[in-house]
């Protein structure tokens, strides 16, 4: 079974809202202090993938990611968790292409890398959080699509997916090819490389495609807004005073604070 | 075309997240100078038809057979016939795990344009817009969709329900070629544990974070002090990524949403992403070691301390209170 888990580098979306600042005219983020990091339901979904190969059975995982250069750091991350193979489809073209564009490139990767049965994607990105990726990949694929699933196995002849709801879970039984959009779950935290591995790594050759190298219209995927544009990009002014419990004593504070919880619940 | 289409899952009643999808359809159609189409999907739709017939114009009603239960192929082929039959300028969704699923492929397939979780439409001219969170909720963004229709899902609850009519507009089962899709399909489906008040509806709140450190001390501490206000338990991301909770108790920008008039924040830190799923809550107190943690730049009350300490001195007090 051959798997391709699509990754995306992002800025750190763990810095504090108060070290965050955004370019206005550029639409996007300032760099800042921040890293760089692999979006982390995108590693939700190589752990996944992960899981389900040390299930048993011949499946291969390779991964791939629409980037500028600086995304061959999140491949060798991938391949040190021990992905078998690595693509980067360099990015010279719009630094936030839309969610169609960004779909019709990993397919056509997918597509000239050939034979996948499986395709995963996290659920969404943690700096544009668009979530579309999976269900646009699954049509331009032709594939069916699960989404927000946490678990992948084989019974049969058929796949086993299950996947997070607002209200529970639901279990699914697929067909190849299937794209899966993955979600967090206490099973699938991304596996920390070992430093050996990581070390290793370094020294797997990456295949590096050009968008010229895909077979789509280059110009439109370089521009990238055919489906959706930016227009704006603030942060919003948020006006809340925090008042402190005041005492001398934490039986004080504590006295306070519970007379104003009594207040806000509207009695108790 | 200015016609604007809203689509409802009757499974989820029609509840504040479905009457601000009704508003939000209303107004756009309002300004575009269309009719508004409601498509009410599932088994159970009569009632939910009712409602929304006197805020749309017409109502169509899919529950036949291979309809009664949501799959999502199925869905998604049935919806793709209905949208190309009526040719809106908008099809709008609320904010639950089937509209999610679903709004990216029906754009795809009616070549049109998608965004998610939407807290503001923009109908200038014939642009639509439509402003969303970004950056894990630290920014808002206005995406302007391109292409015809935008199809779209929005944070139901955070739209102003329309008043309805009296009259109550066109009801109608359409006659539909229900193409039924094996290659997927849903064979089991588990709700959660809980006879109790869903969270999205829930007045009062007790969420717990990093900070709370296990599985007992939510269990020892923090349930009982929500048992006394009559509050739902919420956690963070990382609480339930830990496995101290379970997964249905995420609040934030992938978990819930939640609008409590009560939102007591304890051992949590207040990121942005957590922070996306409570803002609509009417009031914030934080119990928090640091005072400088990012909760208190949302909270209107808090104390800082370890919740060890405080906690169980505040059942107490409450519990006083209460006599």
């Amino acid at each position: 079974m051959k798997i391709l888990v699509c990754i995306k580098q992002i800025l750190d979306p763990e810095v504090p809202a108060r070290d965050f600042k955004v370019n206005s005219e550029k639409r996007e983020a300032e760099r800042g202090s921040a890293n760089l990091v692999p979006d982390v339901f995108c590693e939700n979904a190589l752990e996944t993938a992960l899981q389900f190969r040390e299930r048993g059975g011949d499946v291969k995982i390779s991964v791939v990611s629409f980037g500028p250069k600086t995304a061959e750091d999140t491949l060798y991350k991938a391949i040190a968790m021990k992905a078998d193979s690595a693509t980067l489809i360099l990015n010279d073209g719009n630094a936030n292409p839309d969610s169609l564009t960004i779909a019709r490139v990993l397919a056509a990767a997918a597509r000239k890398m050939g034979g996948f049965d499986v395709v995963m994607v996290g659920r969404e990105a943690g700096d544009w959080g668009a979530g579309q990726i999976g269900g646009l990949l699954a049509e331009e694929l032709g594939a069916a699509c699960i989404s927000f699933a946490d678990r992948l196995e084989s019974v049969g002849d058929k796949l086993r997916i299950n996947r997070q709801t607002d209200w529970g879970t639901e279990t699914f039984e697929a067909q190849t090819p299937l794209v899966l959009t993955v979600s967090n779950d206490e099973h699938n935290l991304p596996r920390i490389p070992k430093v050996r591995d990581t070390m290793m790594a370094r020294r797997t050759p990456l295949t590096t495609w050009k968008i010229e190298d895909l077979g789509i219209d280059a110009a439109e995927a370089r521009a990238g807004s055919g489906y959706y544009e930016v227009t704006d990009l603030f942060i919003p002014k948020k006006e809340t005073h925090c008042e402190f419990a005041p005492g001398s004593s934490l039986d004080e504070k504590v006295d306070a604070f519970a007379k104003q919880i009594a207040e806000l619940a509207g009695g108790l | 075309m200015n016609n604007i289409v809203i689509c409802l899952f009757a499974m989820g009643g029609f509840d504040k997240a479905a009457q601000g999808l009704c508003g939000a359809g209303r107004r756009l159609a309002n300004e575009t100078g269309g009719k508004l189409s409601a498509i009410i999907l599932g088994a159970g739709a009569d009632p939910v038809a009712a409602e929304v017939a006197r805020i749309a114009d017409s109502v169509l009603v899919v529950d036949q057979a291979e309809m009664a239960e949501y799959q999502p192929e199925t869905c998604l082929n049935v919806l793709t016939e209905l949208c190309r039959s009526l040719e809106p300028r908008a099809v709008l969704f609320s904010n639950e795990t089937y509209s999610q699923e679903i709004v990216p492929r029906l754009a795809h397939r009616l070549g049109g344009s998608a965004v998610g979780d939407g807290i503001e439409l923009r109908a200038q001219g014939d642009k639509l817009s439509v402003v969303r969170q970004v950056y894990g909720a630290k920014a808002n963004a206005v995406f302007e969709l391109k292409r015809t229709p935008a199809v779209c899902w929005v944070r139901g609850r955070s739209f102003e329900p329309s008043e309805p009519r009296e009259a109550s507009g066109e009801i109608s089962r359409p006659a539909l070629t229900v193409q039924a899709d094996t290659r997927s399909r849903i064979v089991e489906r588990k709700s959660e544990d809980s006879g109790q008040v869903r969270l999205e509806d829930a007045r009062i709140i007790v969420g717990g974070g990093r900070g709370i450190g296990g599985h007992e001390l939510f269990v020892q501490q923090l349930q009982p002090l929500a048992e006394i206000l009559g509050a739902q338990m919420a956690a963070t991301r990382a609480a339930c990524d830990s496995g101290w909770v379970p997964a249905t108790w995420q609040v934030g920008l992938t978990g819930k949403k939640v609008a409590p008039e009560l939102y007591i924040a304890i051992g949590l830190s207040g990121s942005s992403q957590h922070m996306a799923g409570v803002s609509d809550s009417k009031a914030i107190v934080g119990i928090n070691t640091d005072s400088e943690a990012p909760i208190f730049n949302h909270c209107r009350y808090g104390i800082v301390g370890d919740f060890r300490q405080v906690v169980p001195l505040l059942r107490e007090k409450l519990l006083a209170l209460r006599k």
